[in-house]
């Protein structure tokens, strides 16, 4: 097919196993030159894709962590006046503005010279109206310095990855402009295939133990919160430094606490295991 | 053809706009759908379907859309070239057959499996002459006729089949609600306002502040923003909302979490609410409504749950209280008239399946509230109105029915 070279180019890496669809949905957002919007469970590896992604391209990453209190303005630049005062004050040289410009995540990737990867993670974590305000800037991929004047734009789209956990509606107007992906909990066959990269001396017996207890854990109704992949590859990384044999531990799960994380679901689970 | 594809998805109410169409169109002009169903059906939920609440619906579509069309037969040509190409294919034939099979036009070949498959009218496993699997027919997969080709798959499954299982059926919106859920339709209702201790630098204000102070640093406080939303949640409880006793205690758990709003109030009332409600739930502690309707300020958003569902002389009729101790003189929808008068913004959300509704004491209630459903979606479009307003939900025609009740 003559898109080979724009498609297909993300296989994931040799830490980094993904499905089929993920794949697929990568492939589709870097040739459609669209932000992937990245949705599912806590710890099923929404960041980790953009890392890896960055490093199967052969890009860099750049990383913006969105906080509660993070306005999109932030991730362009700061003007950092304080700065720009206390200079003043000093008898510093403060006519030039530029000076006390500092470009942030997103504008570091639109400012770059070579094409990037650009992580905006946990974008529902902001304010209800943070995606609307990123708009502009996705579709344009340029933008100008009020106080200077200067503008960006682009040289190479920056390839973006947004993460979200869920938690809030985004607005329709963002999500048009995305390719949508869900990252489904892996199943039992990926899950080995993800434990094994992790833990390339793991033997067959190990393993199947492992997950024949971590996805029985996940079966227990009323979980709190259902322990995730990386929590999966800390326990059994607990395991292994321990030494314990799962198959000869009888009663009771070792390490619980690396698996679950709230009071109530241990105890639940501990009184499930008595009954 | 597709354009009725997107037209079966809208009527399935996914919102799937032009924009994200043209991107369809314009990926799949790229080759990105890798001319296969299945690549097909990956492509256009990536680029249409952006709610893991909607994936049900959308497989819905796909099935009934594409129920007629055999997986890969686009494929079809390449395929059997490729087969064809492939000398280990050939390995278990005689020399005889392997002849005859140079001589077999691929044209003709193809037109065998056109033919097979319109004859075959349902899914096919084992025997030796349909399409499907297990079998010794030439066309099929996983079979052991050593000639066999090879139709569609390569490990994955395929788009109708992952379709078909419908796995996001657990993610549809207008099922259940857990206290999470709630959670995230409630945090729509907030109005952000600073209040309270100072502990934030201003920093505008500082820099106006040292400028009008020739340059000496004048730092400046201001209160953080918190949220200014005051609630009041009331709760029909006992007899037929008894099945829904668990809902509404996920809904109370999530309201009542600690900072959630600048102040939160929640009353509990059986059946309907006459002059008094109760702070608790076995109706001990009273609290006369006029004393709630003349002490609290009218920007609180008031919440009522309950099935809304009577015996209409309950509703309507003065003293219809089925407790003597309550007799009073004004009927209860005069109660919720006066409520709903007094707080600018209320709603009313109900946990009884909207089907139900009509032709019941819900229309006439839903003629005084806003009624919503207490699902998630109803949930979030009851936040919606509580903050911004607007038109309300028309619930059948409450005016016709009284008419019929009263006389």
């Amino acid at each position: 097919m003559a898109s080979d070279e724009t498609f297909e180019q993300f296989r994931g890496t040799d830490s980094y196993i993904v499905s089929d669809e993920l794949r697929h949905a990568v492939n589709v957002a870097v040739a459609l030159a669209r932000p992937l919007l990245v949705r599912g469970e806590p710890g099923t590896g929404k960041t980790l894709l953009a890392e890896n992604l960055a490093r199967a391209l052969n890009l860099s990453l750049v990383r913006w962590h969105v906080k509660s209190t993070t306005k999109a303005k932030d991730g362009l630049y700061v003007y950092d006046t304080v700065a720009r005062l206390h200079d003043s004050r000093f008898g510093g040289d403060v006519k030039d503005i530029a000076k006390y410009i500092k470009l942030g995540p997103l504008g570091e990737a639109l400012a770059s010279p070579s094409r990037v990867v650009l992580l905006i993670d946990e974008v529902d974590k902001a304010d209800l109206e943070f995606p609307n305000d990123l708009l502009h800037e996705l579709d344009a991929m340029r933008f100008r310095i009020d106080e200077t004047g200067q503008e960006y734009a682009a040289r190479e789209r920056p390839i973006v990855v947004i993460t979200s956990n869920n938690e809030k509606e985004l607005p329709d107007a963002f999500l048009r402009r995305c390719v949508f992906h869900y990252i489904q909990f892996p199943d039992r066959a990926l899950m080995a295939e993800i434990v094994k990269v992790h833990h390339p001396d793991i033997t067959d017996r190990v393993l199947d133990n492992a997950l024949e207890v971590f996805f029985g854990l996940r079966q227990t109704p009323k979980l709190r919160k259902k322990p995730s992949t990386s929590e999966l590859i800390d326990w059994i990384c607990a395991l292994k430094k321990a030494g314990v044999d799962l198959a000869r531990v009888s009663g009771g799960i070792p390490f619980l606490g690396t698996l679950l994380k709230t009071e109530q679901d241990v105890e639940l689970v501990g009184k499930r295991a008595k009954a | 053809m597709l354009i009725d594809f997107l037209f079966e998805l809208r009527k399935r109410k996914l919102p799937v706009s032009t924009h994200e169409w043209m991107a369809l169109m314009e990926a799949m002009a790229l080759g990105l759908h890798e001319s296969s169903l299945d690549g097909f059906y990956h492509l256009c939920r990536t680029l249409c379907v952006k709610d893991i609440a909607l994936y049900d619906a959308y497989d819905e579509a796909f099935l009934a859309y594409f129920k007629d069309i055999h997986t890969d037969a686009l494929q079809l040509t390449e395929q059997i070239r490729a087969w064809l190409a492939d000398p280990r294919n050939l390995e278990g034939l005689t020399d005889e057959q392997r002849a005859a099979l140079a001589e077999l036009d691929i044209e003709k070949l193809r037109e065998m499996f056109e033919q097979r498959l319109k004859e075959q009218k349902e899914r096919h496993d084992g025997g030796n002459r349909w399409v499907g699997t297990g079998g010794t027919s030439p066309f099929g997969t996983n079979g052991n006729n050593p000639t066999g080709m090879r139709v569609g798959g390569g490990g994955g499954r395929s788009a109708m089949a992952v379709a078909d299982e419908r796995r996001f059926k657990e993610y549809r919106r207008d099922v259940v609600l857990d206290v999470r859920q709630i959670d995230v339709a409630l945090r729509g209702l907030r109005r952000l306002g600073r209040e309270g201790a100072q502990e934030e630098l201003d920093l505008d204000e500082t820099v106006d502040k040292t400028c009008k102070n020739a340059g000496d640093i004048d730092i400046v406080f201001r209160p953080p923003r918190r949220n200014r939303v005051k609630v009041i949640l009331m709760m029909d409880v006992g007899g037929s909302m008894d099945p829904y006793a668990e809902l509404v205690s996920r809904l109370f758990t999530a309201a009542s979490r600690a900072g959630r709003f600048a102040k939160f109030r929640s009353f509990y009332f059986h059946n309907c609410v006459y002059n008094s409600v109760y702070e608790d739930a076995q109706f001990r502690k009273g609290v006369p409504v006029a004393d709630i309707l003349s002490h609290s300020d009218r920007d609180e958003k008031l919440v009522i749950v309950g099935d809304a569902l009577m015996h209409p002389a309950e509703l309507l009729d003065p003293g219809g209280s089925m407790y003597l101790s309550s007799q009073n003189r004004a009927s209860g929808i005069e109660w919720l008239r006066r409520l709903n008068a007094h707080f600018r913004s209320a709603t009313w959300l109900n946990p009884e399946p909207e089907r139900f509704w009509a032709g019941t004491t819900i229309e006439v209630i839903a003629s005084v509230f806003a009624m919503y459903p207490l699902t998630l979606d109803g949930l979030a479009h009851a936040v919606r109105y509580l903050v911004r307003g607007g038109q309300r939900p028309q619930i059948g025609d409450p005016a016709k029915w009284m008419k019929a009740v009263v006389g």
